[in-house]
């Protein structure tokens, strides 16, 4: 007992607190910075990608201020509404080619693609022409003379209010007199490709996933998973080069249409990337469901199968959907696969056998040939943050939502 | 009567089961054709690139330069640039992310907001598109970095500002940073709480434990990670489309500040970009076949290194 009593009594409060050392806080706290980076590494992402798209909103915010000396509406020229009504004339104005207008518009406006949005315009050209004339070509030359060439400049003052003029149309042509930028075109293309290669890529990998983990031995589960989730290290530019070369000449003899690279091809390579993707988080979200569930199915009578497709799916429904959204990510925003199979035409149809641009092929393959600053260069940036902060939207919905949900269902709270 | 009824509810409940068992065996054999259907296709691409690019496939395919302005030799060149960017790109990623693992498991409170933002970044990290990765690297590396070194240092001349390996390399770590840190991160959690809780006992601090204990114990999820990432960033193009790689150079990179020829960015080019695509088709093959070697065979090997510290974990 007595032996006892000294060690108790250096246990005081004081000598059990934490010693402070230098080296174990400067420790903690370097490793806590790094690990602070890679937060900082989305922002920076974000910042960097979208400071190069920063020319069109600030060519836009002088265009503002321009309009409102003359006629005093304060509108926001980011708002895409006013931008048609109110800086149309000025824009048009400061361009000072006439020979141009008609022709983009008259003949160059394919109307069956989207009639509603042209035809206001014209008209509001026609009338607010000769009044912006009086003023601006002497700004404009004002502005010319302080860079290199009077085409280039004169192309990026009024590009940035025609830029967003033109986001609405169908319309990609970038290089030209008169670029127009139609993100619409590739907004659509993406998605026809999108939606081809999920079509596919997600019944697939779902019911694989299915099989894999409500259906196989334990022996067949350790072959297939490590099997399909090989698929994941093919190299996108592989699974591209297959589908151009091989995949494409195969499914035009099967099917026997005309442009050998289209939406479908590149939906079905890109499928091909997508389907690890779903089947690894479904497999995950269908194993993590409680094995009572299916127990307890089991026990009452249901077959097998009933348990996998009434009990346990709809259990991992959360996680499934998880599962297809980063699916939708992946596809989004693949881009060798995208440059290599779909043809790189940006048609609007409905047709999945037509060639379609999409946003990050776009970007793939045009970046190379703008010049820093041009306002080409600053819309493929701007297509650049539209993808990230997209695939970010996706991340952040499968993350908090569908989680939440899955915790909430599971643990019964 | 009561034998009639239950006869008939014996024949009744046979029928349905008979139906549920048919119905049930053709779901169960629609999700197996689904499988079969996935691993034919992987099969077959690996076997039609096999098929066609053995042809091609040689010793003296994978040690030459190409000539005829690409139509003829090999692709040393675009080997060794593809080899010199997954090691910077490792010598950047591999620290950084074996460090963010270590405070994600050893540091990080249990309901800390910034651990869970850390994580949240890193999973934002994974499923940004690739394409991206290339806009930031050109943004940030090259125009910002690289430009600012060249305006503070050579006085606006041109040397960093523009595409090379070392801004590919960084760009390329960033892309392949979370497959590091998801992979370090597991293999931490597979040492066993009792070591570290022995090692604080013996009164050894936190740094000590970390570094003495816990550190060894993960080499093996570093391996993994590092195997991985350089799987990934060999066969990655688009992050390195307009940070780096060169359509084509007759001499190998000298320093950081060249570009470099690349497998993946090869195969792209080679395919739409050639000028007679029909005939260099054995080329291309080749090349991929050389790529997807490259990349299968470094996922094996993760694959089997993963597996034995699972099985260590159990």
């Amino acid at each position: 007992m007595n032996s006892q009593l000294p060690i108790k009594q250096t246990f005081t409060k004081e000598s059990l607190k934490k010693q402070f050392r230098l080296s174990e806080f400067l420790a903690e706290k370097i490793i806590s910075s790094v690990a602070f980076l890679s937060i900082a590494i989305i922002f920076l992402i974000f910042f960097f990608v979208f400071k190069e798209s920063l020319p069109l909103f600030s060519f836009g915010n002088d265009a503002k201020a321009k309009t409102e000396i003359q006629t005093t509406t304060g509108d926001k020229p980011e708002s895409y509404g006013t931008i048609t009504e109110d800086l149309k004339p000025e824009s048009y104005g400061s361009e000072t080619t006439e020979e141009l207008k008609p022709e983009s518009y008259g003949t160059e406006t394919t109307e069956e693609l989207k009639p509603e949005s042209y035809g206001s315009e014209p008209v509001s050209n026609d009338d607010l022409k000769p009044e912006a004339y009086g003023d601006t070509p002497k700004e404009d030359l004002s502005v010319a003379s302080s860079d290199e060439t009077m085409d280039a400049v004169s192309e990026n003052v009024d590009g940035a209010d025609r830029t967003w003029d033109t986001f609405l149309s169908t319309e990609w042509i970038p290089v030209s007199d008169n670029p127009r930028f139609g993100l619409m075109a590739l907004l659509i293309g993406t998605l026809k490709v999108t939606i081809i290669s999920m079509l596919i890529a997600g019944p697939l990998a779902i019911l694989a996933a299915v099989y894999t983990s409500c259906f196989a031995s334990n022996r067949r589960k350790e072959i297939i998973k490590p099997i399909i989730e090989m698929l994941a290290a093919f190299p996108s530019v592989v699974i591209g080069f297959f589908a151009m070369m091989v995949l494409a000449t195969f499914f035009q003899d099967v099917f026997g249409y005309d442009s050998r690279l289209n939406a479908f091809i590149g939906g079905v390579a890109m499928a091909l990337a997508a389907i690890p993707i779903v089947y690894t988080i479904s497999e995950d979200a269908l194993s993590a469901v409680p094995k009572t569930y299916s127990e307890a199915s089991l026990a009452l009578g249901a077959s097998k199968s009933q348990t996998a497709f009434l009990v346990t799916l709809p259990a991992a429904t959360p996680g499934i959907f998880a599962a297809l959204l980063l699916g939708v990510g992946r596809v989004f925003g693949e881009t060798m696969i995208a440059l290599m199979a779909t043809g790189n035409a940006a048609l609007v149809s409905v047709n999945p056998f037509e060639s379609v641009r999409t946003f990050a092929a776009t970007i793939g393959s045009e970046m190379a040939e703008t010049v820093f600053g041009e306002t080409h260069y600053s819309v493929l940036f701007f297509i650049g943050s539209l993808l990230f902060i997209f695939s970010f939207a996706l991340n952040a919905i499968a993350e908090f939502y569908v989680k939440g949900r899955l915790i909430k269902k599971f643990q019964g709270k | 009567m009561n034998k009639v009824i239950s006869d008939l509810e014996n024949s009744f409940f046979t029928s349905k089961k008979r139906n549920e068992d048919i119905k049930g065996k053709l779901v169960i054999g629609l999700t197996q054709i689904a499988v079969l259907l996935i691993i034919a296709i992987l099969f077959i691409i690996l076997g039609i690139i096999i098929y066609q690019g053995r042809e091609k496939f040689s010793w003296e395919f994978i040690s030459s330069f190409p000539t005829d302005g690409m139509t003829k030799g090999g692709i040393f060149p675009a080997l060794i640039g593809t080899f010199i960017l997954v090691v910077v790109m490792s010598i950047a990623a591999v620290p950084f992310g074996t460090i963010t693992a270590i405070y994600l498991t050893e540091y990080a409170r249990e309901n800390s907001k910034f651990a869970a933002a850390v994580r949240f970044s890193i999973r934002t990290l994974a499923v940004v598109p690739s394409i991206i990765f290339g806009l930031f690297g050109l943004g940030f590396f090259i125009q910002f970095v690289g430009g600012g070194i060249d305006k503070t240092f050579n006085g606006g001349e041109l040397h960093w500002g523009q595409p090379n390996i070392i801004w590919a390399s960084l760009t390329m770590a960033l892309l392949t940073l979370p497959v590091i840190i998801v992979s370090v991160e597991e293999a931490l959690k597979t040492i066993p709480r009792e070591l570290r809780e022995a090692s604080l006992a013996l009164g050894a601090t936190k740094w000590q434990t970390i570094r003495k204990v816990v550190f060894p114990g993960s080499i093996s999820g570093i391996m993994t990670g590092t195997i991985l990432a350089v799987s990934r960033g060999a066969g990655e193009v688009a992050p390195i489309l307009f940070t780096g790689a060169a359509y084509y150079l007759a001499t190998l990179p000298k320093s950081l500040s060249d570009q470099f020829m690349n497998l993946g960015y090869h195969v792209y080019i080679m395919s739409t970009q050639s000028s007679d695509v029909e005939k260099t088709m054995p080329i291309q093959f080749a090349t991929t076949l050389v790529l997807l070697i490259l990349t299968l065979s470094l996922n094996l090997v993760a694959v089997v290194i993963r597996s034995r510290i699972r099985r260590r974990a159990k």
